[in-house]
């Protein structure tokens, strides 16, 4: 086809007419162009090392071998600590000052991610969600009862879990309606917490009978069941009469999951040490 | 080459059967070696159907776009690994209708988010996030935990995930209607279901064991996420065979 030119610019045109208008063939810019035949070289060059068929392997490595080789470099260059906390006791890492930013950055981390979503950003607590920034353990607070707390879980499917659960005084009809109350009053005294006297009085006799042997005379409560001190002011569900009532009626029992097939063994010491640092570790 | 351009240009049904020619040519030489390779799903064990349940935690989890905020891949980068656990391979959403790998994390990735915490938390965050996660921007879904889960339309499910190729097989089928309710049921008899449906998470989800609510299904889904390929007996080399 014989090229036209345009009069006005003289510019080529492309030969086509619609209706009286002609379209013109501008060039494409240079630095477009060469851009364009630089990708379609560089992707034969790609498509060499990195084929883009499955089953066909390229030159480098897939991006799963590369993966695990980054986390062997970095278990490398921890290697050392890791291998001290691996040996150690839970109390010697507790003690060994070298240690504790390592176990400290690692311990948090670990936390944030796997543990905050319960138990608050910093162990601070949610309701029906223990605190671990304060003194007060439901299942021990020492190094080694928190690390088999987080290792096997608190009424997890795990076959080494805790485990321990209240009566439903209400709901199985142990007791009947103004006995928890009466119940749920001397409770409430046993902390000095606002009561009805003549109420407690009577609850004293059903406590004695049906709450002291797990959570004590005094309410001073037995980590080797899980059961809550009820003497001090901290409640996991409510410090309300309603929701003592509630809880005494038909407990809520928290569940923890076992972290021991999710989280490595030194990960777990490393947790264990770093949340008997949060505040009241025994 | 520019000779006939004129002609092509003029003949609107050439030219549509030309323009059908050549993406097909595009879309079929990247589709179909994926289904003739072998190597493109690894093989695992573990990787079962959805429970009839879980399943529906599934439709509602589409249905309420989840998806839109939580990813569920987790690729294979040191700080996903690190955080979330073992990558996603392809053979754990091959029974998928559609995938939910997303594409964007405004929340954290889902993948393996199963057992990761308790049935009460995950009832008490869908409820109220902030009441958990105090930094949390998701919205609420309490309304989950008041809606009855829609179950005359079980079988139907189960009939329309086989056309697309999941493979239920009849005692799936069969049992489908009871698998649905006795897996919320805290005191059920679970055997049937969980030789079926190994590792399904069975007992009171929401914390309100007398019926059967939508709270109850995605609870059922989200804990099940990620837990079915065992990776302690997979093979590293064999994963990594594979792109």
């Amino acid at each position: 086809m014989a090229t036209e030119r345009d009069e006005l610019t003289g510019a080529e045109t492309t030969g086509h007419e619609w209706d009286g208008l002609k379209e013109l063939n501008n060039p494409l810019p240079r630095w477009w162009l060469y851009i364009l035949y630089a990708s379609i070289v560089a992707s034969v060059i790609y498509s060499f090392f990195v084929p883009p068929i499955p089953g066909v392997m390229g030159v480098f490595e897939t991006t799963r071998a590369v993966v695990r080789q980054d986390i062997e470099l970095a278990r490398d260059a921890q290697s050392a600590n890791l291998e001290r906390i691996r040996l150690a006791s839970l109390q010697e890492i507790r003690d060994d000052a070298s240690l504790r930013d390592f176990v400290y950055s690692g311990g948090s981390s670990v936390f944030a991610e796997n543990c905050a979503p319960c138990h608050g950003p910093g162990g601070a607590g949610v309701p029906g969600y223990p605190a671990l920034v304060d003194d007060v353990w439901l299942w021990g607070g020492t190094l080694g009862d928190i690390h088999d707390t987080i290792a096997y879980g608190v009424r997890s499917d795990d076959p080494d879990t805790r485990w321990s659960e209240m009566i439903a005084f209400g709901r199985d009809d142990v007791l009947n309606h103004s006995e928890i109350e009466d119940v749920s009053h001397y409770v409430l005294s046993l902390s000095d917490t606002d009561n009805d006297r003549e109420a407690a009085l009577r609850g004293e006799v059903i406590y004695a009978e049906n709450c002291a042997t797990c959570h004590g005379d005094a309410g001073e409560g037995d980590d080797l069941l899980g059961a809550p001190a009820l003497n001090d002011h901290l409640w996991l569900y409510g410090g309300t009469l309603d929701e003592v009532i509630s809880q005494v009626d038909n407990p809520k029992h928290g569940v923890m999951p076992a972290w021991h097939e999710r989280l490595d063994d030194t990960t777990i010491k490393m947790l264990s040490v770093y949340v008997h640092t949060l505040g009241g570790g025994q | 080459m520019f000779k006939h351009h004129h002609f092509v240009e003029r003949n609107l049904t050439l030219m549509s059967v030309l323009i059908l020619i050549t993406i097909s040519i595009g879309g079929l030489v990247e589709i179909i070696p994926l289904y003739l390779v072998r190597s493109t799903i690894e093989v695992v064990e573990g990787v079962r159907p959805y429970s009839p349940l879980e399943m529906r935690g599934r439709d509602i989890y589409i249905r309420e776009g989840c998806y839109t905020c939580h990813s569920q891949q987790i690729r294979p980068f040191r700080d996903e690994v690190e955080r979330y656990g073992h990558y996603s391979l392809a053979a754990e959403s091959m029974y998928d209708h559609p995938f939910q790998w997303g594409s964007k994390r405004t929340g954290p990735d889902l993948a393996r988010v199963g057992g990761k915490y308790s049935n009460e938390w995950q009832v008490a965050h869908l409820i109220d996030p902030r009441g958990v996660v105090p930094e949390s921007i998701m919205p609420p879904y309490s309304f989950l935990a008041e809606r009855p889960l829609q179950t005359d339309d079980i079988f139907d499910r189960m009939d329309a995930n086989i056309a697309v190729g999941v493979p239920y097989d009849e005692s799936m089928v069969e049992n489908a209607m009871d698998d649905l309710f006795v897996q919320a049921d805290p005191w059920g008899d679970h055997d049937g279901l969980l030789a079926r449906y190994p590792k399904a998470v069975v007992g009171d989800l929401d914390g309100d064991p007398s019926r059967l609510t939508e709270m109850d299904a995605l609870v059922a889904y989200l804990q099940i996420l990620g837990r079915m390929v065992d990776f302690a007996d997979t093979a590293v080399e064999d994963l990594e065979a594979m792109r």
